[in-house]
Parts: structure tokens; sequence; C-alpha cells
């Protein structure tokens, strides 16, 4: 007894009867094709927060004011003007893991050009500002270190804003907008960034010196905030250890919980964000993987009613020199044909559901060479499993029996 | 002298049901030699069908034994034994036992698939030489369904001639065929006798055991009458004298 022959008495056993043969595969199909959409789905979600927030940078290193207690108050941290332009210059000097540093202030309100106003919010830095946040300019030039110092009243203006102030297309550079009275010189435009996983519109921003922000707009002598890069992404932890002990040394704190200020870094944020749409993704994939089982289960089912049907068909077989092992392999082959075709048909239909759902809903949808190699596996075992019980039912039948069975 | 095909010899064979003992078969002594065309006979419970299940190594024999061939079968395992049906051994059965929805010329392959030795071209070409031996040239695609009853139990014959056994082992045969067909198929084993082929055939009805050519009579587990059928009829013969049919 060959192999090509086992095939063939599978084989044609399935052709005999092929609207159940498909019935039957049907359920590791539907099974299969979940499981891979629904992680190919998953998996797209968590790549797309991966790269909108790599999009920021993932060396990104920011501080924010902390909360503190003061005389037994605790202070929101959003009133804390713990940040000034000297915690600035210290960390720009002192730590090593740090390539580059911008203060950061912004303010929201209304932006009038002509007679149209738009409600935005302007961010003030400096020239490393927009190089750490992974801005670009799309259009026009970015302001210098002497219009910092100067407080020049230039500024850049995202895509949303162009769109809303002047119209679509539009070039706005050479154009002046007014942000809270004060007249400022377009003197660039952002490279668009769409919306980022929060459903936030990156393009509706206004960047200008911070010294122009912080001084004409807000009059105020802190910064709400501090943008780094690290040297690189995996020196994260570095930066963050170097910016605390500046800080601390700063505002002369020596208990790091008495800390008024939060340093944190863009990778424990994407880490966290991922860490999320995993458990969704596992959940996802678990409900799919008890529908391929279901699948499984039916199999099992289908190979019991053949075997019991064909009882006189394994009689004969036997009685004209096939072996108990050559019944046992024929079912067992029948069921792992029906559940590998299955999955291989299965696998080919996620891949369908996946790019019609990404097509329509705009969902990203990543499909892993891992979840494919998994659920192939996964029916190829599943054909085995649930085959053998009905396959040693039939090959331990007494061919006398068989023969004559009704 | 010819060679002696089935030699058994104090053959035994207990059922326990229960706690009760059958003895199906009392101590059988036969010999079956090339050429020969046997018609075992009996009532039900008379033992001829457990015989003819150990003839057809279906069945192991509780004691006593049992050359095939040369072989001492009785000493066979159940692999062994599988081996042995595939290619000394070939089965007629009343009810046909083809496979459903699969073409004849397929049926006929059926136990070629379970020896190692024969390739895919050799197979098909023995399967279309049986049928056409059975003369069902122009049948080899039909389905059993598309088949007549005596052309279902021809295309058996073929499958049971396909592996060129040493003796053929048909079980009721005709049980399911009128008598016109009956006729035709105990024609179809007459030639196959007349060509040297060992038949032992099973069988209830008097007139067909007339048609081989020694018949052994079974009762009780024994075997109680054997002897040469002396006013032995021709198939042939016996359809040319049968009222012609009307369409």
């Amino acid at each position: 007894m060959n192999y090509t022959n086992l095939l063939k008495i599978s084989g044609g056993a399935l052709l005999r009867n092929k609207m159940r043969a498909f019935l039957t595969m049907l359920g590791i199909i539907i099974g299969v094709a979940s499981v891979i959409a629904m992680l190919g789905i998953g998996q797209g979600s968590k790549q797309s927060i991966r790269e909108q927030m790599s999009g920021m940078g993932t060396n990104l290193v920011f501080v924010m004011p902390g909360s503190q207690q003061r005389g037994g108050v605790q202070m929101g941290p959003s009133n804390m003007q713990s940040l000034t332009m000297d915690d600035v210059t210290a960390i720009a000097k002192e730590c090593p893991h740090v390539a580059a540093v911008s203060p950061e202030v912004r303010s929201s309100g209304q932006v009038v050009a002509g007679n149209k106003n738009w409600p935005s919010t302007i961010y003030g830095g400096n020239v490393a500002y927009m190089g750490i946040k992974k801005i670009e300019v799309a259009d026009g030039r970015l302001f210098t270190d002497k219009e910092v110092h100067a407080m020049a009243k230039v500024c850049l203006v995202g895509q949303t804003v162009v769109d809303n102030l002047f119209g679509e297309g539009a070039d706005p550079i050479g154009q002046t907008i007014r942000f809270k009275k004060i007249p400022m010189l377009i003197i660039g435009v952002l490279a668009e960034k769409g919306e980022n996983s929060f459903g936030q519109d990156q393009d509706d921003m206004i960047i200008a010196p911070y010294t122009t922000v912080q001084r004409r707009i807000l009059a105020i002598d802190h910064i709400q905030g501090i943008y780094t890069s690290a040297t690189s992404e995996e020196e994260s932890e570095l930066a963050i250890a170097e910016i605390s002990t500046v800080l601390r040394r700063q505002h002369k704190i020596s208990n790091p919980a008495d800390d008024d200020f939060r340093v944190m870094a863009q990778a424990e944020l994407v880490k966290m964000f991922t860490s999320i749409s995993d458990v969704l993704t596992m959940l996802l994939g678990a409900i799919a993987g008890i529908s391929l089982l279901v699948g499984g289960i039916g199999i099992m089912n289908i190979m019991f009613v053949s075997v019991t049907e064909r009882t006189r068909e394994i009689g004969l077989r036997m009685a004209i020199g096939g072996k108990s092992i050559h019944i046992m392999a024929q079912f067992l082959i029948e069921s792992m044909m029906l559940s590998v075709s299955g999955g291989i048909v299965g696998i080919l239909l996620g891949y369908l559901i996946s790019y019609v759902v990404s097509g329509m809903m705009g969902w990203p949808v990543v499909i892993t060479s891992q979840s494919v190699v998994l659920s192939f596996l996964v029916c190829s075992a599943i054909g085995i499993f649930f085959g053998w019980y009905p396959a040693r039912k039939a090959s331990a039948l007494n061919p006398i029996d068989a023969l004559r069975y009704e | 002298m010819d060679k002696t095909i089935i030699q058994v010899a104090g053959l035994r064979k207990e059922f326990h049901v229960g706690d009760v003992t059958v003895h199906a078969l009392k101590g059988i002594d036969l010999t079956i030699t090339q050429g020969e065309f046997v018609a075992i006979m009996g009532t039900s419970g008379s033992g001829k069908s457990t015989m003819l299940n150990i003839l057809g190594c279906l069945d192991k024999p509780t004691g006593g034994d049992y050359f095939l061939d040369g072989i001492n079968v009785a000493g066979l395992d159940k692999n062994q034994l599988a081996e042995v049906r595939n290619l000394k051994l070939g089965f007629v059965f009343q009810a046909y036992n083809l496979l459903p929805r699969t073409s004849a010329l397929e049926n006929v392959e059926l136990p070629l698939f379970y020896n190692p030795r024969v390739k895919t071209r050799e197979r098909r070409d023995r399967a279309r030489a049986a049928l056409e031996a059975v003369g069902l040239a122009g049948r080899m695609h039909h389905t059993p369904a598309q088949l007549s009853g005596g052309q279902q139990q021809r295309v058996a014959i073929a499958r049971s001639l396909v592996n060129d056994p040493v003796v053929i082992l048909a079980d009721e045969a005709t049980g399911n065929l009128d008598t016109r067909t009956s006729y035709e198929i105990m024609e179809l084993f007459q030639r196959l006798n007349d060509q040297g082929k060992t038949i032992v055939f099973v069988t209830h009805e008097p007139d067909i055991a007339r048609l081989t050519k020694r018949s052994i009579v079974f009762r009780d587990g024994h075997v109680i009458k054997q002897q040469a059928v002396t006013d032995r009829l021709y198939a042939s013969e016996l359809i040319a004298a049968l009222p012609v049919e009307n369409d």
C-alpha cells in the first residue's frame, strides 16, 4: 500500500459526497477565515497606533509639570508653573543622552485672517521643536534662532488652518493672521499629518517661536513643557533618568516622591497603547478560535456518520485485503483533507475579508505570516485530532459483521 | 494429480454467547483441489457461513488446521490474513457490495489498491481485462446505480478475478437475482471454472448446486454428505430452455 493509493482512495470518497464535504469544510473555512481576519484587524490597529505614535518620534522624551503638595494643598498639574527656561538650558548642557531639547508653550484661541476666523492652538518652541516632534515644513521656511531671540511675530500654519482661513489650495505664505490680537506673518506651511489614533486633527495647529507665544501672547515666565529627543529609542530610559536628576537639582528636590514634574517617554506610551490592542486582538482571536473548534467538531461528527454509513464499504475493503491500518489511514486522510483544504480556502477567504473590511471601513489590516502558519497548523491538528477517533472506530470493525451491516 | 488448494483437517469453531458456548463447526475435514467447482449447502445454522468465513480468512478457527495454497492460515495474525485475502482469495457476495457512485472500472480496481506491487498502469489494464472477461467491456464507466443486478454481480465477479486468486468464494451469489440472471451468472462461473478457476459456492438452492461439480452438505457443524454431482446441468442449456421473454 503506498501513499498515493491512500490519497486516491480518500480523495475519491470525498468526491463521492461533494456537497457534504463542502458543508463540513465550511465550518473550518469560517473558523480559519475569522481567525485570520480578526488577528489581521487586531494586528492592523496595533500597528497603526504604533506608527502614529512613532510619527511623533519613538525617541521622544517629554517633561510635564507634575502635581505637588504646597503647604498641605494638593496642586493640579496644569496649575503648576514649575518648569522654566533654566531647566531647558540645564538639560541641554548636562544630559549626554539628550540629543535635542525645546521648551513648549501653547495657547488656544481664535485665529483671524481677513473676515474669517477659526479656533486653533498655537504652539511655541525653539528651532529644534519641530525636529523633536517630527513635524515637517511643506512649504516656506522654519523660523531662525535670531527670530526666536527677537520674539519675531512669525508663524507656520497647519493645513487645516490654511483651508479654513484662506480656502483650500491657497498659498498663505506672506499673509498675516492675528491670534489674540497679535498679528503674525506666515512664513511656512506644515506638512500634513492627518488624524492621530485618538481622532485629533494634527494639522490644526500653528507653530511660532516660544518667545513670541510666551511673552507676547501668554505673558508668562514659566514654560508648559519640555520636549527632548533621546539619542535613541533604547536610550530613552537613560535620558529620563538624566533629566530627572537635573530637574530635581534645579528644583531643589531630594525625595523623588516630591517631584513637581513628570518625565515620560513616547516609547512607554506606545507600549501601553499597543498592550491594550494586544488584549483586544487576543479576545477577537479567542472568539474566532472557538468557531474553529466548532468546525473541528463538525468534522468529527461527519466522520462518525461517514463511518457508520460506510460500514459495508469498510467490510468489503477489509475482505479484499485492506488492513486495519489502511482503513484507519483512509479515514484519517479524509478528515485531514477536509480540514486542510478547508484551512487553505479559509486563509484565502480571511485575506479577502480583511481587505474588504479595510477597504470599506478604512481599518488598517496586517496579516502576519505567523497567524497564517498558526491557523494552518491548527487545522491540520484538528483534522488528526477529530478524525482519529472515528478512524479508529472504523479500523476496529470486524469484517464479517461489517459486511452484513444493514 | 491436481494441486490441493484448500485442505482443512479437524477444524473446530466455537462462539461464546454470554455463558453459552456454541459449537458452530465440530471437526471438519475437507480437501478442495485446483479446478474444482464446489457447492457448500446446508440450512441456516448448519455452519456453512462460519465455514465460508474461515475459508475466506475473515475468521480464525478455534482448533484444527487450514492450509490454503500450502500456507497454514490458522497461525496467521490479522494483517497477514488481510494479505492472504488480497492475494489468494476472491469474494463474491449476495448483495454485490460495490462502492456506490463509483464506476465499474474503479470498483474492479479496488483490490489492486491494496496490493503494493501493482502500479497504476497495470491496475487499470488488469481491471479492464477482468471486466472484458465478464462481458462488461461496454459498461466500464457506469456506476452501480446505472447497472442491473446481474451486471452488478458481474462487476463483483470481475473484482474477485482481478488479483488472480487461487480460489473464488461466492456467498449466495445468485440469491438476489431472478432465474434467468442467476443462470447467466452461473454460466459465467462455469466458464471461469472451465478456464481452470477453483470456485467454492455457498448456496441453499439444490438446482443451483447441480450446476457445480461437487456438493458438500453441512448440518449442525458436521459435513453430512459429500458427493460428486452426477446429473450435472449446464447453465447455457438452461437459459436456452427458458421461455422467451416478451419485452
